[in-house]
């Protein structure tokens, strides 16, 4: 409404008040009656914390953080022993959540992306299998799936007897053991190398971006030069890094990275239940693309490969892109009942501490703020790369 | 048509499928080789698990059968079958929550059907809702059953339908109030649908059992399972509010116009015109949404309410019965699967029945 009444060409425009009272819309004491009651509510409610938690002789407010908390936590990234404050414990709670979430959004993109395309690959067999992995996956709870992993990777033989695959892949009792880098030495320039070495090359391709100039050769180029300057970087600065397979010692493995079995079974139930929705956007994304532009193509003279790269992909990916991000930002709030089957996630350390110090109320609203934090800032990413996207494509059009 | 002809069709149908799956198996040397591999998977895989399940189970008999055989241990199932359907309900009172259930899968099955799609439905859902709620609580036939004893596959269905029954007018008026031009409900229906959706629902079940206690005036006093349902009926009802959504956006602006001039008030312009035709399209919408309430209420395990899942995993946790954990839960699995494929395939084909009834 207020557009229209701005856009008449004229001396006046609304003022302030008729612009807030048109905001306002119909029925305004009504309205401020609704949310009076709303905050009488939240007024009552809180008041009634606030009583209830004098009675049992809990002071509210967030003081509670920089007190020790007296547990342990089986698995962080940071450091944390029994004593630490409690701020540090939820910070290696967040941690823990944003591992596991952005761990399984990679790979349950990537097996997603396979299963999709394996769906659509014309072979029969194939894509019935397929078929009957998504309708399993989707048509039974997550949290189910999460205790049959949990009780799967419990059952697990010990370590000397461990399942391996390709001798370097070992599932014992104590957790699943993978190849990785083991990096020594590293020093404050080898991470400031690194970090200008990641900038220039990200620069280098917005800015050809922003020319609209990246030939696939340049590309490459930069990248070899990218990876050329990592692999010299570790050496002139004096750090290491050796490609380490887990192997045999004594009672245990070591070497790679060990996950252990909550993780791996959180990992395992998120990759195999968010990769069988992204498989059906993949596979439904793909099909929203006309027959009619593989066929176009095709008289063009592109082959397959470049069909599905320069034309189809490009159009499939708007369609893709949205409901993969909600698939992802689902991913995130599913990782919390990582608190069922063991795993210290946020979730699971919030608990913990609304137990220990009786402060339900502030932690539990930390909780809620910390995932509107996550779930905001995923979708404004999101958003950005969204318009970029669609952009691209018209630009090009 | 002789004989020689009925054969010579049957023998041009099936070459024509032979054809087809000649080439859908074989029509290229790369599809040969993804064939080979896929049945080299299915040959390694799948053996072991028939062998495991079928020929080397124990159908009938005790846990020392089970113990003998190396193969699944069904007997479990049929021993636990009453657990996994009503966990700790009294036994001899567990007719109520099966005619609870029996009711309950009833009124589904009259509301998937479209004929049925009357303002009698309405009434039908709130009679049989109550009704449950009462047999379950026992409170007009005593003994009365407190709610925490409550539990199975009888728990989940009461809370789905409950819960997705009471949301539903709910999310109508957030979703009236997120498209009305109200500046304060507008604001108000969005600050509650983003929190909500941006929130883990056990996030929200902790919110059930931390904090309403303390909210609630006397709220010791209710049940766990009772805070359990308000907190899901709000989190469900941000959910159905953005189905409901895209559906009134769908519906041209005319048509409340003309209502408008019709001197149709804003009520009535909504009840007799809007919603009726918004609520139509979103239908597949809410199918879908039903089926992922449905394996949503398993997260009452973490509360721990004995739902459907926690009945079986803790059925599995009998000394007589110790272990079986896999059977427990591929019987449970097996049960959220046909529901939820059932509802799936009748999502599919209520979108194309739509879709007919549309163009007639």
């Amino acid at each position: 409404m207020s557009s229209i009444v701005e856009a008449v060409p004229g001396p006046v425009g609304p003022g302030i008040l008729r612009k807030m009272s048109l905001w306002w819309g119909n029925w305004p004491l009504t309205q401020v009656a609704v949310i009076a009651a709303v905050i009488a509510l939240f007024w009552l409610l809180g008041h009634n914390t606030a009583e209830t938690m004098a009675r049992i002789g809990i002071a509210p407010g967030f003081d509670f953080l920089g007190r020790p908390a007296n547990f342990e936590i089986g698995e962080t990234p940071i450091a944390f022993r029994a004593g630490d404050p409690y701020a540090r414990a939820i910070l290696a709670g967040l941690l823990n959540t944003l591992r596991a979430a952005a761990l399984g959004c990679v790979l349950a993109t990537i097996l997603g992306v396979i299963l999709g395309v394996a769906g659509l690959s014309g072979n029969l067999l194939l894509a019935a299998l397929v078929r009957w992995y998504v309708e399993i996956v989707r048509n039974t709870p997550l949290l189910l799936q999460l205790f049959f992993w949990i009780s799967l990777a419990k059952s697990f033989p010990s370590p000397r007897q461990a399942l391996s695959a390709f001798g370097s892949f070992f599932l014992t009792n104590r957790g699943v053991f993978v190849p990785g880098l083991g990096f020594h030495n590293v020093s404050a320039p080898t991470v400031w190398v690194l970090a200008g070495l990641a900038i220039a090359y990200l620069a280098f391709v917005a800015w050809a971006r922003g020319k609209r100039s990246l030939p696939a050769r340049r590309l490459g180029l930069a990248t070899a030069l990218l990876v050329g300057g990592i692999v010299l970087a570790f050496p002139l600065t004096g750090a290491g890094a050796t490609w380490e397979l887990p192997a045999l010692a004594g009672f245990n493995i070591r070497g790679g990275y060990n996950l252990t079995p909550e993780f791996a079974a959180l990992l395992a139930g998120l990759v195999v239940k968010f990769s069988a929705a992204i498989a059906e956007i993949v596979r439904a994304g793909i099909q929203s693309v006309d027959r009619g532009q593989w066929e176009a193509s095709r008289a063009l003279g592109l082959h397959r490969g470049q069909i599905m790269r320069l034309v189809v992909l490009p159009q499939a990916l708007r369609v893709i892109t949205p409901l993969t991000t909600s698939s992802y930002l689902d991913l995130t709030k599913d990782s919390s009942l990582a608190v069922a089957i063991g795993y210290p996630d946020l979730v699971s350390i919030i608990n913990t501490t609304a137990n220990t110090t009786g402060q339900s109320l502030e932690a539990l609203t930390m909780l809620i703020a910390i995932y509107l934090a996550i779930n905001l800032s995923v979708s404004v990413a999101m958003n950005v790369y969204n318009r970029r996207v669609a952009l691209r494509g018209n630009g090009r059009a | 048509m002789t004989i020689s002809e009925v054969l010579d069709s049957r023998t041009w149908r099936s070459s024509a499928t032979l054809q087809m799956l000649k080439i859908g198996l074989f029509g290229t040397p790369l599809n040969s080789i993804i064939t080979m591999a896929t049945v080299a998977l299915l040959g390694w895989i799948v053996p072991p698990l028939v062998r495991w399940g079928v020929f080397d189970a124990t159908w009938t008999g005790t846990s020392a059968d089970c113990a003998a055989a190396s193969g699944a241990c069904w007997a479990f199932v049929g021993a636990k079958f009453r657990f996994i359907l009503f966990a700790f309900y009294p036994p001899a009172l567990q007719w109520r929550p099966a005619i609870v259930m029996a009711l309950l899968l009833g009124l589904l099955i009259v509301t998937a059907q479209p004929r049925f799609w009357r303002k009698g439905l309405l009434v039908a859902w709130f009679v049989v809702v109550a009704a449950s709620w009462i047999l379950m609580s026992g409170t007009l036939t005593p003994p009365a059953v407190p709610s925490n004893q409550w539990g199975g596959l009888a728990v989940t269905l009461f809370v789905w339908s409950v819960c997705f029954g009471l949301a539903t007018p709910l999310a109508i008026l957030l979703a009236l109030a997120r498209r009305s031009s109200m500046g304060g409900l507008r604001v108000l229906a969005v600050a509650f649908i983003e929190l909500m959706r941006g929130t883990p629902m056990v996030a929200i079940l902790y919110v059930a059992m931390l904090i309403l206690p303390m909210a609630i005036p006397n709220g010791q006093l209710i049940d766990k399972n009772v805070r359990a349902m308000i907190m899901i009926t709000l989190f469900w009802s941000a959910y159905v509010a953005e189905v409901v959504r895209a559906g009134l956006q769908a519906i041209p602006s005319g048509q409340q116009e003309a209502a408008t001039a019709l001197g149709l008030g804003y009520w009535r312009t909504m009840q007799l015109i809007v919603l009726p035709q918004a609520l139509r399209l979103v239908i597949p919408g809410m199918v879908n949404l039903a089926i992922g309430f449905l394996l949503a209420t398993s997260l009452l395990a973490v509360i721990g309410i004995f739902d459907l899942l926690n009945a079986a995993r803790s059925s599995a946790t009998d000394p007589q019965w110790l272990g079986y954990y896999n059977e427990a839960y591929l019987f449970a699995a097996l049960i959220y699967f046909l529901l939820c494929f059932g509802g799936s395939r009748y999502s599919l084909w209520l979108e194309k029945y739509l879709r007919r009834s549309e163009r007639i």
